[in-house]
This record gives C-alpha cells, structure tokens and sequence, in this order.
C-alpha cells in the first residue's frame, strides 16, 4: 500500500515549504479555495469517512457541520498536538517531519468552517517541534499561504503556535480550551459541546495533528478514494506508534484494519529477544490490555471495540512474558493521579486510591479483599466524571484484572512477581 | 530579573489574544528561556506587565508542571519512567543517573548543575529509554551514552 501520510517522512528537508512544494504539498488548498465551496468541502470529508485520530474517532465531515453557519461569532479552529497519551508518538513524527501536511489541511479546515483564526496546542515538551511549525508558519506567510487574502482568494487566516505546559489533562479538548484561556486547565462539562460554545465562548473545532494532515489528501483525491482504504467504517490508513518489547519499535502508517499480529510480528520485527508475547495495550495506556488470544483482531475502531478494547490513539504497546501485569497496572496508576486535575472527586480519590493499592499489591502487602476493593473503586469512577479522564484511569486496571487476574492473586498469595524481572539497562 | 528585551516581549503579549489571560503561559515559555525557572518576584514582575493580579497569574501558573521553580539545577534531567520506557529499563537508567550523580530523583548536585526528575511520557517510547535536558531529547539510552552525555555537560558546566 502506498503511505499518504509518510510517503515523504524521510524525505531530507521535507519539512521546508520548497520541498513540501516539490514533492506535490499544496495542491488541494488551491483546489479547495478555488474549486470548491466550504459546504461541498464539508461533503467530501463526510464522505471520505474520516473519523478523529485523537483517540475518539468522531466523524470528522460530521464535526464540522455542527459549526452554525448563520452566526456572526468569529470562529476558531484548534489542531490537538497535545500528544500525551503514554505510548503514543505518531503526531511528533508528523509535526517535525512535515509540518506543512499539517498546515495545508489546517487552511483548508478553516476555510471549511469559516474560521480565521487558528491556534496549534503543542505540548510544552515539543520545544523542537515547535519551533519547526513556528518556521514553517513564517515560510507560509512569506509565500501567500497564511495572513490576507490567500492565494488571491479573498479568504483571511491567521494561525498560531500555542506551547502547553506540562499537563496530560489539556489533551482533552474543553481542558485545552481553558488552557489557552489562561486558566487552570479544568474540563468543562457538555453541552454545550465546542461547535457552539468553545474557544472565548465561539463556535470551534478541534482536531488531532493526524486528523488534519489527512485532509489535503482528501480533497486532493477525492472522498471516495480514502474510504475505500482501509475498513468500510474505519477509513484510510493510521499511524501506530509501536512501542515496548519488539525488534523494531517505531511508528508504521498502515491501512485501518491490519491485525494485531501483522503489525508486531511483519512490521515490528516481532518480540525482543525471541521471547513470547505476554499482553497489548492497543490504544495507548487509557485502553483496555488485551492477551495473545486477540492477536487476530483487526486495528479498527469496531474491530477493537467487540474485542473488548479501543483503538484510541494507536499506540500498540507490547509486552513480553518477563513483564509483570500488577507492576505495569501500578505503572499506569501512578500516571493517573498525577494528570487528574482534581475537579471531580471520583477521579481524584479514586485515582489516589488505585495507585495506593496497587502500590502495596507490588510491595508484597496485598490483602486478599484488594481486588474486589480495586473493582469497586474502578465501577465508581466510570462515567461519573466531567471529562474522560476518569473512565481512562479506570477502564484499563479493570481489564487487567480480568485477563491476568491470576497474576495479582499470585503477588497477593507470594508477595512478589510471578515472572523473574530482569535489570534491562545495560 | 528578567532583561529589558523580555519585558517588552512580555508586554507585547498583552494585546495578542483576544482576552489577556491567554498570555500567561507564552509569557512563562519566555521566562524559562531566559532565566530557566521562576518564582514569586518574577511571578509578580509577569503579572505587572501583563495588567493582571498576581494571583491571577499565581492560579494558572501552579497548574502547570512544565516550568521549574528556582533552585532547579543548570541541567534539569528528565528521565521517562512511563510504561514504555519502564519496558525497557527506565528504572534501571534512573538508579544509575542516581549513582551517577551522587543524588536521589527530586534532589539537585551541591554544585547547582543537574537535578534529576522522573516524569511521565515524553512522547518518545519508539526511542525508549529516553530522558530530557532542559529542552533536548536524548533517545536510546545506555550506560555508555549516559556516560558521554554527562561528560558533555560538565565539560560545558
Ligand atoms: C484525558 C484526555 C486526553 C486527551 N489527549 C489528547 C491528545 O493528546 N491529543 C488528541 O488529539 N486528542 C486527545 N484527546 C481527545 C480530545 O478530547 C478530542 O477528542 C480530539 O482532540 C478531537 O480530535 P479528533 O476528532 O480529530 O480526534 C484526549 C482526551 C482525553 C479525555
Ligand atoms: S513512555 Fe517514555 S516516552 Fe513515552
């Protein structure tokens, strides 16, 4: 299969607007601004089938329709590169490799849904990556593809880079909002939802980095061509960050659909070391932990969910059979409660609370009870938050304990790990 | 403490964003450039050319685990130690920057050059195990590269 995102991700300086240019980059802004009205732009995103690659997959087309067209609010669009799901590293890669793919869907996103002013949340990490948008940014101006009138078109936008600072939380769309409000970072409850009331109160649209680097491509192409990549209701390719216990970890842009096992065993080069595979954790760390059992699943929205799982943001992680599940379980724990923001008690406690057992659990001081007593905590957390945090501090635990539950009640019973874990810095 | 450059800089971001609040956070990013951390004087000096409270400023700010508050060494070392790095021996690489330096995680050298902090995914688990010096990722971490990075930086102090 032909890469769309990452045909030119090695390509040298492709991340400079000559180059970009060269190897075919802004020909679908062109096409959009002067061939296409923003509604029949919203229409081919619909029927591209694209859905949100930031974790949710929310119909894109869908998202942007829900903008009011008849009000007079300024309107903003918001790229998500907060890319702190823990496993995931996909939206790096296309920010420091191709800023520009990002950029050129960005335009035509706004001209899309009327905005003129959009905004980039990076995370404050990506000093680096920053500073590559911020270049190409400028090298846009320079060249008529930001400020007035672009491309002679009449069409106005302006777009800034906005560095977070260090907090998981601002991933969260109306958290991100606030952030750039200059507030404490705190989830907003919906409705209203961002199409109507986001940014300064305006009509908004967020989306993922990979999300948006998919849009030139569309409207270059055509709707139909990217659904019929991948599965009929997952289209397109997606990049999975392939991470832990395998020969060649690294991201890999592969058609929706690919199973479990072709991504670790083809592409990755299979697991360390020769040894066997213990669990995957699909979707990044918020996503439920799956056995070897579901190496045959295909990597798709649906596919994962009947599996028990999620695809959220594709960050497959892999682990082998030195890994212990109470240590990993205790490992994402400890993530959790320091990214809760503390807004909702359930999230706040119960994060403290699961790390707190587990903590002991590892240690050797488990209690019998502690399993149900982490079940209990987890069941009322789900779905009783603000933002998704909670159920994504939850939801994995629970799944741990219902495919390795014999490996907790061992650290119970022997106060240690089943497996021999080895010292793997050398 | 901040230079004249920054305070105009500063003041500047006052007028960017449709409401001023906004520019907490960029006018911080200039403050860790310059300086390298913050605390309440200049936390004050913030507020004072961006029209707003102290505490306004103080309340957002707090929020936030990116900056680093005064007394952070020159080098702030930033180690990974989330699942795909720990996978992959992040608690090893901790113990021996530990050994290392002669300081435990949180601490910082008698000397003020390195603190080193255990935080959490850095967006780099393909590269695991990694770590962060102020702004520069260091990927595929061994003995021997930590080796030659900390001689690096103690050579440059
Ligand atoms: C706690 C939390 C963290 C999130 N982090 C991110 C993130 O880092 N990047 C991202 O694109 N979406 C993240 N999301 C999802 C966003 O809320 C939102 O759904 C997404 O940015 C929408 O864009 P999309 O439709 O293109 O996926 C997060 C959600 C939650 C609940
Ligand atoms: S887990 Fe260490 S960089 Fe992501």
């Amino acid at each position: 299969m032909e890469k769309i995102l990452f045909k030119y991700i090695d390509f040298p300086e492709q991340y400079r607007i000559d180059t970009y240019i060269k190897n075919g980059g802004y020909r679908g802004l062109p096409k959009a601004l002067e061939e296409l009205s923003p509604v029949q732009i919203i229409e081919t995103v619909k029927k591209s089938g694209l859905r949100g690659r930031g974790g949710a997959g929310f119909p894109t087309g869908l998202k942007w329709g829900f903008v009011p067209k008849d009000s007079q609010k300024p309107k903003f669009l918001l790229c998500n590169a907060d890319e702190g799901e823990p496993g995931t590293f996909k939206d790096r890669s296309l920010i420091e490799n191709n800023p520009h793919q990002l950029i050129e869907g960005m335009i035509i996103a706004s001209y899309a849904i009327g905005a003129h002013k959009a905004f980039i949340y990076i995370r404050g990490e990506f000093a680096f990556g920053a500073k590559r948008l911020s270049e190409a940014i400028g090298e846009c101006y320079k060249n008529g593809y930001l400020g007035k009138n672009i491309l002679g078109s009449g069409f106005d936008l302006d777009l800034d880079v906005y560095r977070g600072a260090g907090a998981y939380v601002c991933g969260e769309e109306t958290s991100l909002m606030e952030s750039i409000e200059g507030e404490r970072a705190n989830p907003r409850l919906k409705p209203p939802f961002p199409a109507s009331v986001g940014l300064y109160k305006n009509p908004t649209v967020i989306n993922n980095v990979e999300t948006l680097s998919n849009i030139s491509h569309i409207v270059l192409n055509g709707g139909e061509w990217f659904a019929n990549i991948g599965m009929p209701k997952s289209t397109g390719t997606k990049i999975f960050s392939l991470s832990g216990h395998v020969n060649k970890p690294g991201n890999y842009e592969l058609p929706m659909g690919i199973t479990v096992r072709e991504l670790i065993f083809e592409h990755g080069g299979g697991i360390k070391d020769d040894r066997k595979l213990k669990a995957v954790i699909p979707g990044g760390v918020s996503t439920p932990i799956l056995t070897p059992a579901s190496l045959d699943v295909k990597m798709d929205f649906e596919s994962l969910y009947e599996a028990g799982s999620l695809l959220g943001s594709g960050a497959t992680i892999v682990m082998d059979e030195t890994s212990c599940i109470v240590k990993a379980a205790y490992r994402i724990s400890k993530f959790f409660e320091h990214e809760s923001c503390g807004k909702c008690v359930p999230c706040r406690e119960g994060t403290r609370w699961i790390r707190l057992i587990l903590e002991r659990i590892e240690n050797g001081k488990g209690r019998e009870e502690d399993i149900e007593l982490l079940r209990d905590i987890c069941t009322n957390i789900i779905a009783k938050t603000v933002c998704p945090l909670g159920d994504a501090a939850a939801v994995p635990i629970m799944s741990s304990i219902e495919k390795f539950r014999d490996e907790y009640e061992y650290h119970i019973k022997n106060k240690k790990c089943m497996v021999d874990l080895g010292t793997r810095f050398v | 403490m901040l230079s004249e450059i920054a305070k105009k800089k500063i003041s500047e971001l006052k007028t960017k964003f449709p409401e001023r609040k906004s520019a907490i956070l960029p006018a911080m990013h200039m403050v860790l450039e310059e300086v390298g951390f913050y605390n309440k004087d200049i936390l004050k000096q913030v507020a004072g050319l961006l029209g707003l409270s102290e505490m306004e400023v103080a309340e957002t700010v707090s929020f936030y685990t990116y900056f680093p508050k005064e007394g952070v060494g020159k080098y702030h070392i930033q180690v990974c130690t989330n699942l795909s790095c720990m996978l992959l021996g992040a608690e090893g690489l901790v113990s021996y920057l530990e050994e290392k330096l002669k300081i435990k995680v949180g601490e910082t050298t008698p000397d003020g050059i390195f603190t080193l902090s255990a935080v959490e995914c850095l967006g780099s688990c393909g590269t695991a195990p990694m770590m962060q010096v102020n702004q520069i990722y260091y990927e595929n971490l061994n003995r021997a590269k930590i080796d030659q990075i900390i001689d690096d930086l103690k050579m440059k102090k």
